[in-house]
């Protein structure tokens, strides 16, 4: 069978599977966002207790397995009372998983910003948490865009694990074409030119306008 | 040891077995093996294939620079995952046919030959320039320059990167098990669906990973600061 003809056949079960890729993505990289937000200003803190509980968080999410991750969230967590719908189980995992990466990415990025800046809010009476939103945060996700690019293409990659709990995303569907249709080469080629093209024309053109964007936000450009 | 805090009336159903754990812990440790060797094979594969990767895009053939380079981002935004089933199942339709072992080792470390690629690229550029210009006038060759100049002073700064990929791949092993390939999720898998009991199986993989990880990362950084003394940086 052709590629061309393959194509035509099974178009839509690869886009639904594309679609809940992509929405298990878009949800990923919000939970990923909001958690390396917290954990970073968690472990910027001076209290001991705030601080041991980010770096004990980032260690154990950095120091494990997503895959691992993922099943603990999705067979072991129900054991304790809390059961996770197997679509939010995943974009809940991957956004933790990612969210520890991402505290560091903050950390470091706030950190960049120069001295003077933190001085100049404080001299001004700007206080701490105006401080960090107006100030400082805006400056550090200029210094820190280039290498979030990479950990969302990363979150990207990992959502097809998701298909391990049987989330019918792009990889489930794959999987599921090949078993019943044994045309590896067509379905698994496809697959892989569909994540390419997520990945190198879409997010990272995205990234670059976004890049643009802030520099000129921040006088930069 | 830790009866105490999980109350029955709390998680009713949290039972966390002793007997059992210590009965599933040596299949467990017999996986970690497996598990050690199938990241240790598939990063000696990136090391070395890395280094062509890197040295191919340093080539003055603009045409091999850019296929090479085309392929490096090709291969880092599509999933292992996917990359795995995709050697294992259309490698025997084009006559390749490889176990999953070796199908899973040779995939995964494709996979990061591309990221190590770009850690040894990113330590060659930090060589000065005028490092190369003295060894043209030494009338070095260029496989000398490389192994004798270049190369000795990209490790350094190469490190860190290259302990970051070891511990990554040694992360992305429990992809494997898709394929059968008996590491640790594939042996926790088993488990689970002989007795029904994940909380155990799963739980002391996550602490194994960590056991190793961790002091892997520590390691490593002990390692470049000892690099950086050996070469006087």
């Amino acid at each position: 069978m052709s590629l061309f003809e393959f194509i035509s056949q099974y178009w839509p079960r690869l886009l639904s599977g594309t679609g809940i890729t992509v929405a298990q993505f878009l949800l990923s990289s919000v939970v990923a966002i909001i958690l390396a937000l917290i954990f970073a200003l968690m472990k910027m803190s001076s209290n001991r207790l705030v601080k041991g509980a980010a770096v004990t968080y980032i260690e154990i999410f950095r120091g494990t397995s997503l895959l691992v991750q993922l099943y603990w969230i999705f067979f072991v967590l129900p054991l304790f009372g809390l059961t996770l719908e197997k679509f939010t189980a995943g974009y809940i995992a991957i956004g933790m998983n990612a969210g520890a990466y991402g505290a560091e990415l903050v950390r470091g990025g706030i950190m960049s910003v120069p001295r003077g800046q933190w001085e100049a809010a404080l001299a001004i009476n700007m206080s701490s948490a105006k401080r960090m939103w107006r100030i400082i945060l805006p400056q550090a996700v200029g210094i820190m865009l280039p290498p979030w690019g990479n950990l969302l293409i990363e979150i990207l990659k990992g959502t097809a694990l998701v298909s391990l709990i049987s989330v019918t995303d792009l990889m489930f569907q794959a999987k599921q074409i090949n078993a019943s249709t044994y045309l590896s080469a067509q379905i698994f080629g496809t697959a892989l030119i569909i994540y390419y093209i997520i990945a190198r024309f879409m997010f990272t053109p995205f990234m670059r306008w976004f890049e643009g964007f802030m520099a000129r936000k921040l006088g930069k450009a | 040891m830790f009866d105490w805090l999980f109350k029955d009336e709390w998680f009713p159903k949290f039972d966390w077995n002793w007997g059992y754990t210590w009965e599933i812990i040596p299949r467990l440790l017999e996986a970690t093996l497996n598990t050690i060797i199938a990241a240790g094979a598939g990063y000696a594969i990136a090391l070395v294939f890395g280094l062509f990767l890197a040295l191919a895009q340093r080539s003055k053939s603009r045409a091999l620079t850019f296929i090479v380079r085309e392929l490096v981002e090709f291969v880092r935004s599509t999933p292992l995952l996917l990359q795995i089933f995709f050697i294992f199942y259309v490698g025997p339709q084009v006559g390749i046919t490889l176990s999953p072992w070796v199908s899973g080792m040779i995939t995964i470390g494709l996979h990061y030959s591309c990221y190590l690629s770009e850690v040894y690229r990113g330590g060659i550029e930090s060589v000065p320039k005028g490092q190369w210009e003295a060894a043209t006038a030494l009338n070095m060759s260029t496989l000398q320059t490389y192994k004798r100049v270049v190369i000795p002073q990209a490790i350094p700064p190469a490190i860190p990167g290259m302990g970051n990929y070891l511990v990554g791949i040694f992360k992305d092993t429990p992809m494997l098990s898709v394929i059968g390939v008996a590491e640790l999720i594939h042996t926790a898998n088993a488990i689970g669906s002989e007795t029904w009991r994940y909380l155990e199986a799963y739980t002391l993989v996550g602490i194994i990973f960590l056991a190793l990880s961790l002091p892997a990362a520590g390691f490593i950084r002990a390692f470049e600061s000892f690099v950086r003394r050996k070469l006087g940086m």
